[in-house]
């Protein structure tokens, strides 16, 4: 398997002072399982050939990645596409999936639960579990159900079993609490399938891992057409995982910029955006200490704020602990691009490449201008194209004011 | 950068935390009887601290020995649907950490010493700070803390400002937990170790099978300290049950949702006679 060993965390998974295992005691033993068997796994030569074999075979990787002229011409830049939309199930989620759900099977589970938001990474895991013949229920805020319904009937149609949270703000943190719930409550044989680089150790470490094909891809595949390394390396950050695994290529390459794109929804000024990294602080949620949205004012000291964004995948008020690691350190910037910027981009992409793409990976096209203004004309910038647009046709319809 | 760990203080392992507690535990042992232990959630049903107040000393006066008294939060992802549901009121009419600080200050000032936990989730004290958050939980009167996302591993960055201001921390321990795990808690030397009975969320169904006196013996002895069962308990019969095999029984769920059922005005006197029942039952 592809890994980016320079960059483990520390003790109970630790990059820098984020991360850590801030879970209830029952959990602990479990994570404890979980690590030993992916300390295990990941150097097993056995079972990376199986995530390998399943990712050419099924997902369909390497996925492409392909110069966009017409784009790169209207940004002013060389631009690059990593197509990770031409996976199976359109998105960079199934990567991720695929590890974890085979890695469950080789510790002998025998439920597969997941959280989502969009309901992208609860798709590939409805997809990966009916593959490998695993049970599987999905956590999915009863809001997001409305928002994302296509989503929800690809998940049943897969066999899954969707579960709407009718707890706080229906959105995903309340569906990623559901799954906590189900976790602790059927710990001795459920794997939990979490979808981001969040979570308690091992998780945002595995995730990345499981990720970092995209990157390591990337680079080959940059090298191959321009003859060295890309300028800028650009992805929208949610939970953080697209990024992580795109970044992961070329982390290590000092003159290699790296870049993520928070939703700033309305604007960050309004309070109503998910740009964690941006305008959050450092706080602890769902297992890991890394920046949250949280109220900071006397009466609702601590209390998770409500994230927004047009974005259901970036709608999301914490983010994975080795993103904060890396704004800390300087070694990534952050940025953010609000909900209207994100719609003007996708409307580009497609005019220009003939390409839908996701609400979440659109806030990563809208950076490029800005970016291209920094590398120039001749600078090559790679973007990570997350996910494709079809799921997000309806909710752009009504943002664009058309009745379907 | 924000700041992420307190400033280090030396080791108090030594000093002795939550007094009052240690002493209440000692009382219930001597009269040969388990600790009843009442949750309730600062804030619930309407967020008014007076309410609050009276719920706490009604509790208090029918006979529950440790308040546990539920901090607020927004994402409860250890809890079920009634305390959830407590939680969501109380957030509804605006209390949080201050609101529960504020009311142990209150119960405090109107002379009731009955011990005091806080019980809750990580953020909240972590974003006040946890060095203010150690003063003000001090200086209110509060003598425990049980934090549920801050597992051993994770406590010291709590833990140490507390217990320099006197405050000590409740450990949690579950079924799953093992044999190394149980030992680590000895040299936190808590007033009381919380062991949950079963492998859930609070207000799930008692699972008799799986609470043995055997693992209650085992953690009382490998911690060294009274060991208080909760998770489950919602009746005088689960409390006189779990009363003849533990040191301590916690009623958290089952007190909420008459909270949550009373009329308005009604949820102290309704605290009080649950209480009041599973008091009896404990003899």
């Amino acid at each position: 398997m592809i890994l980016a060993t320079s960059h483990d965390p520390g003790p109970r998974g630790r990059f820098g002072p984020f991360g850590g295992q801030y879970v209830a005691e029952t959990l602990m033993p479990a994570l404890a399982e979980l690590e030993a068997a992916w300390r295990a796994a990941r150097v097993d030569d056995g079972f990376g050939d199986q995530v390998a074999t399943l990712l050419r075979d099924y997902v369909g990787r390497p996925s492409l990645c392909t110069q966009a002229a017409r784009l790169g011409a209207e940004v002013g830049a060389r631009v690059f596409l990593k197509r990770e939309d031409l996976n199976h199930t359109g998105a960079h989620k199934i990567n991720n999936c695929v590890g974890q759900a085979l890695l469950a099977r080789r510790m002998g589970k025998r439920r597969i639960i997941a959280e989502t938001g969009a309901g992208q990474h609860g798709v590939a895991t409805a997809t990966v579990a009916a593959l490998l013949g695993f049970p599987c229920v999905v956590y999915m805020g009863a809001e997001d159900v409305v928002r994302q319904s296509l989503n929800v009937f690809r998940m049943k149609l897969l066999g899954a079993t969707v579960i709407p949270v009718e707890s706080g703000t229906r959105t995903l943190k309340d569906a990623m609490n559901e799954a906590l719930r189900d976790w602790v409550t059927n710990v001795d044989d459920t794997f939990y399938i979490i979808g981001s680089v969040a979570g308690p150790h091992p998780y945002p470490w595995m995730v990345r891992e499981l990720q970092s094909v995209i990157g390591v891809e990337a680079r080959a595949q940059i090298a191959a057409a321009t003859g060295g390394l890309p300028d800028a390396v650009v992805a929208c950050v949610g939970g953080g995982s697209n990024a992580a695994g795109i970044f992961a290529g070329f982390v290590d390459e000092p003159a290699v910029r790296l870049i993520g794109v928070e939703a700033a929804g309305d604007g960050v000024d309004t309070g109503r955006h998910a740009a964690t990294l941006g305008s959050g602080r450092v706080g602890v949620l769902h297992g890991s200490k890394s920046y949250v949205l949280t109220h900071t004012e006397p009466a609702r000291v601590g209390q998770i704020a409500e994230a927004h964004s047009v974005s259901a995948g970036l709608d999301y008020p914490g983010v994975g602990p080795e993103h904060a690691a890396w704004k800390e350190s300087g070694r990534v910037t952050y940025q953010s691009r609000t909900d209207d910027e994100a719609l003007a981009a996708l409307g580009q992409l497609a005019r220009t490449e003939g390409i839908l793409c996701a609400l979440e990976t659109a806030h990563a096209i809208a950076a490029l201008p800005s970016i291209a203004a920094e590398v120039g004309r001749d600078g090559v910038i790679l973007v990570c194209l997350s996910g494709r647009g079809d799921k997000d046709m309806i909710t752009v319809a009504k943002r664009l004011g058309v009745t379907l | 950068m924000t700041a992420v760990a307190s400033d280090v203080v030396a080791d108090p392992v030594t000093a002795v935390t939550g007094a009052r507690l240690r002493a209440r535990f000692a009382e219930c042992r001597a009269a040969g009887r388990a600790a009843l232990v009442v949750y309730v959630t600062a804030g619930d049903p309407r967020g008014a601290l007076d309410e609050t107040v009276a719920i706490v000393r009604a509790a208090a006066g029918a006979g529950a020995d440790v308040i546990e008294l539920g901090v607020p939060f927004s994402d409860p992802s250890a809890d079920g649907a009634a305390i959830q549901a407590a939680m969501e009121r109380a957030l509804a009419g605006g209390a949080g950490l201050h609101h529960a600080l504020d009311a142990v200050a209150a119960v405090r000032a109107a002379g009731c010493e009955v011990p005091v936990v806080l019980f809750g989730y990580y953020n909240p004290p972590f974003v006040m700070g946890v060095d203010a958050f150690a003063a003000r939980a001090a200086a209110v009167g509060v003598d425990a803390v049980l934090t549920v996302d801050l597992p051993v591993d994770e406590l010291d960055e709590l833990r140490l400002p507390l217990a320099a201001r006197g405050v000590g921390v409740i450990p949690l321990l579950a079924p799953t937990s093992t044999p190394d795990r149980i030992a680590r808690v000895r040299a936190l030397d808590p007033a009381f170790v919380y062991y949950i009975s079963l492998t859930g969320v609070t207000g799930a169904a008692l699972d008799g099978a799986r609470l043995s006196a055997a693992r209650v013996t085992e953690i009382r002895a490998a911690t060294g300290a009274p060991v208080a069962v909760g998770f489950g308990i919602k009746t005088a019969a689960d409390a006189r049950a779990v009363g003849a095999l533990a040191d301590g029984v916690v009623v958290g769920s089952a007190i909420v949702a008459r909270i949550g059922a009373a009329p308005p005005g009604g949820a102290a006197a309704a605290v009080a006679d649950l209480v009041g029942e599973l008091r009896a039952a404990l003899g």
